[in-house]
């Protein structure tokens, strides 16, 4: 008897589980399939599902238009640079909170977070001036720092909610068998670590691959990401949505692709903090 | 060393004159259709100027108005040629943030240019950015639908023939729909639409000492008259359409008529994307007998920032692209109908054009009865047909078009929605120091 109840209960997840999954991708998926169709059928009403002519057209008139692989080097490069640039700053600040907190560690964080609670377009314009200052505007090292500073709150409160995981006993107790510091960096703390450093990786790179306010303000042609690249192809007069499908379904393939190679780290370190 | 120190020069002598021929004018750009075919078109170009190069930026409309924005107003010099339309380039030029073209070249024929247009982007009789297209407002109606319901659209009609015959034609039970129109929020979406409606109906934004004329008797009728038509005979969700969503409605057989701009005919005639291509008939914007149009006027242009290092060479490009020689190339290649329309008088007296474009008659009377210097029934101290040409105005603009949305959707009612519009629209002008 409580075997069929688990049973039925696991059946019942597991459709609702699948139907809220499926919701969530059905805009995707509409994406993709409307870039493969003509102009005429992505506006059609009723809308044909699967059953209509397929094209690469609007492949093609993309490719001719625009130049996608520099589009999307400026984004891997813009992405994993301001990561990787954030977690140089944020892992060392983070473990000094986590391990040796003082009396302002709390109000630092707060205070750090509250710069994100400021609307971005409101220093638009003094950022904008400094980067004429200093030549960098449409450049992808200025978009990396930009990008690095935005997304530096985040990273540094994940990496603290996660190295705050990391029990001090085990320390303690490496030490009491006579680890040296070095090793205790590297034999104890940093296998504990490497889940939480990666999960927070992952997700700024997302984050960095979906920027789009600073992407597009501070960039005209040559560090364009492919947050410019879907930009252009956006138009209040003209139905061009198979084109703008395309465009978009090349812009997140990449990331998408590697979101589901790393999901399961994703999920593990996004629910990390919260079995406490 | 010597072989070594040719070497050095020669290579000094090639880096120096790569860098001359490599002027690289960079231009932002609307995603259109006229503007993609002018970017297909860059060889014939740097064909004929080989010292320059074109790198193109295009974008939707408005994040373009923000990144151009903040491009010129802090003069950071990205770009060389900006794509602006007929709001900014009298606020721009009196800020000096525009160059004064006068540098198009002797066969450039500035005074084939429409009046209209021409006027709208000159500021004390100095051209300050070249019509790259111009549009109006007209009404696009289903003739087959006009027959079976026994009607007959005139040339020039009246808003109370086009309320009646919109309620005739909606078929609610068949998805047709009498009338779309615009109800989108937006300064440039419903209020483009309304501001112009209400010239036609006598009212205005401002009277002559601006004080907002929103709780004036025209307004009342403007915009109860344009909720009770969609109620009774417009689509379902109409405070959600804007352009596109009404052009899909329209090519797809939804709508009887289409009150929306001259640029659309291209694309409602078009039959590899319109199932009524055949079928649609043109007729100039409708009036009320007091002497003014609901037609618009508007003029995608060409300018050249203060901040550009490259002026010579950004008017050298903006001469060819806004040329008679450009129209004529455009027409080479991609047949007549393609022609971006509406500014130059040399191409409506083109019988070629006048025959592949079925509407270029239409268009030409809509553009040429907007006038944005005297836009209303009343004086105003404006210009502009469907905006008020001041910085604020894109704020203001919104906010009374959500007003205007809420009131279409029936949240707000027609009197609230006014009373908001006053209200909202007198404390920004107060705080811009137009009223006391």
């Amino acid at each position: 008897m409580a075997r069929e109840v688990t049973r039925r209960r696991k059946i019942t997840f597991t459709v609702i589980g699948w139907l809220i999954g499926l919701t969530l991708f059905f805009p995707i998926l509409w994406t993709i399939l409307t870039s493969f169709k003509t102009e005429g059928e992505a506006i059609a009403t009723p809308p044909s599902f699967l059953f209509f002519q397929w094209t690469f057209e609007n492949y093609f008139e993309v490719q001719s238009r625009s130049d996608y692989l520099k589009h999307a080097m400026n984004s891997v490069v813009i992405s994993l640079g301001s990561t990787g640039l954030g977690l140089l700053v944020a892992i060392p600040a983070a473990w000094s909170m986590a391990f040796s907190p003082t009396r302002r560690t709390k109000d630092v964080l707060m205070w750090m977070l509250s710069t994100k609670m400021l609307p971005p377009v409101g220093v638009l314009v003094p950022i904008y001036l400094l980067f004429r200052d200093f030549d960098l505007l449409d450049t992808r090292i200025g978009l990396v720092m930009v990008l690095m500073l935005m997304n530096l709150p985040i990273i540094v409160w994940m990496l603290y909610t996660y190295f705050k995981e990391i029990p001090g006993e085990i320390l303690e107790a490496a030490r009491m068998d006579g680890a040296t510091l070095g090793k205790e960096i590297a034999y104890i703390l940093a296998p504990m670590a490497v889940p939480g450093i990666a999960s927070t990786l992952l997700l700024n790179i997302i984050l960095a691959w979906n920027e789009a306010f600073w992407t597009l303000n501070l960039t005209a042609a040559d560090a364009a990401p492919l947050s410019a690249f879907i930009a252009s192809y956006s138009s209040p007069e003209g139905l061009f949505w198979a084109k703008l499908s395309a465009a978009s379904t090349l812009a997140i393939a990449p990331i998408l692709v590697m979101g589901w190679f790393s999901q399961k780290q994703l999920v593990r370190g996004l629910t990390f903090g919260a079995v406490k | 060393m010597k072989p070594i120190r040719i070497a050095l020069a020669a290579g000094a002598l090639l880096g120096s004159t790569s860098l001359v021929a490599a002027e690289t004018l960079t231009i932002a750009t609307v995603n259109n259709g006229d503007m993609i075919r002018m970017q297909k078109l860059t060889e014939a170009f740097t064909a004929k100027h080989p010292g320059i190069e074109l790198e193109w930026v295009t974008m939707e409309e408005n994040v373009l108005r923000q990144k151009v924005t903040t491009d010129i107003a802090t003069k950071g010099g990205q770009y060389d040629v900006m794509t602006i339309g007929t709001y900014e380039v009298p606020i721009w030029a009196k800020q000096n943030w525009l160059v004064a073209l006068d540098g198009l070249g002797a066969d450039y024929d500035v005074d084939d240019l429409l009046p209209a247009i021409r006027d709208g982007l000159s500021i004390d009789g100095k051209l300050y950015a070249a019509p790259f297209y111009g549009e109006s407002s007209m009404v696009m109606y289903r003739k087959d639908l006009f027959e079976s319901a026994g009607l007959k659209m005139p040339p020039a009609p009246t808003w109370e023939f086009v309320a009646d015959a919109a309620r005739k034609i909606t078929d609610k039970d068949n998805e047709v729909y009498g009338v779309c129109l615009r109800g989108k929020a937006g300064w440039g979406e419903n209020m483009a639409f309304l501001s112009a409606t209400a010239n036609s109906f006598g009212a205005r934004w401002f009277d002559m000492d601006w004080e907002p004329q929103f709780d004036s008797e025209q307004w009342k009728t403007t915009l109860q008259f344009y909720v009770d038509l969609m109620n009774d005979a417009g689509p379902p969700g109409a405070s959600s359409n804007g352009f596109n969503e009404n052009l899909a409605l329209f090519q797809t057989g939804k709508c009887g008529m289409w009150i929306d701009a001259t640029v659309a005919a291209s694309f409602v005639t078009n039959p590899a994307e319109s199932q009524v291509a055949d079928k649609v008939g043109f007729a100039l914007a409708p009036d009320n007998g007091l002497g003014k149009r609901g037609n618009w006027l508007w003029a995608w242009s060409l300018a050249v920032p203060a901040g550009s290092a490259k002026k010579d060479a950004a008017q050298t490009f903006i001469a060819w692209a806004t040329s008679k020689e450009y129209l004529a190339l455009v027409a080479e290649k991609e047949g007549w109908a393609n022609v971006p329309p509406g500014t130059r008088k040399s191409l409506y007296a083109n019988p070629e054009y006048q025959k592949a474009a079925p509407f270029a008659e239409m268009t030409l009377q809509s553009i040429n009865s907007a006038d944005p210097t005297e836009p209303a029934v009343d004086p105003v101290p404006y210009v502009g047909v469907q905006f008020v040409a001041i910085p604020e105005f894109q704020g203001i603009g919104t906010a009374v078009g959500q007003q205007f949305s809420a009131a279409l959707a029936g949240t707000v009612t027609v009197e609230q929605a006014l009373q908001n519009a006053q209200n909202l629209t007198t404390r920004e002008m107060k705080r811009g120091g137009y009223i006391k």
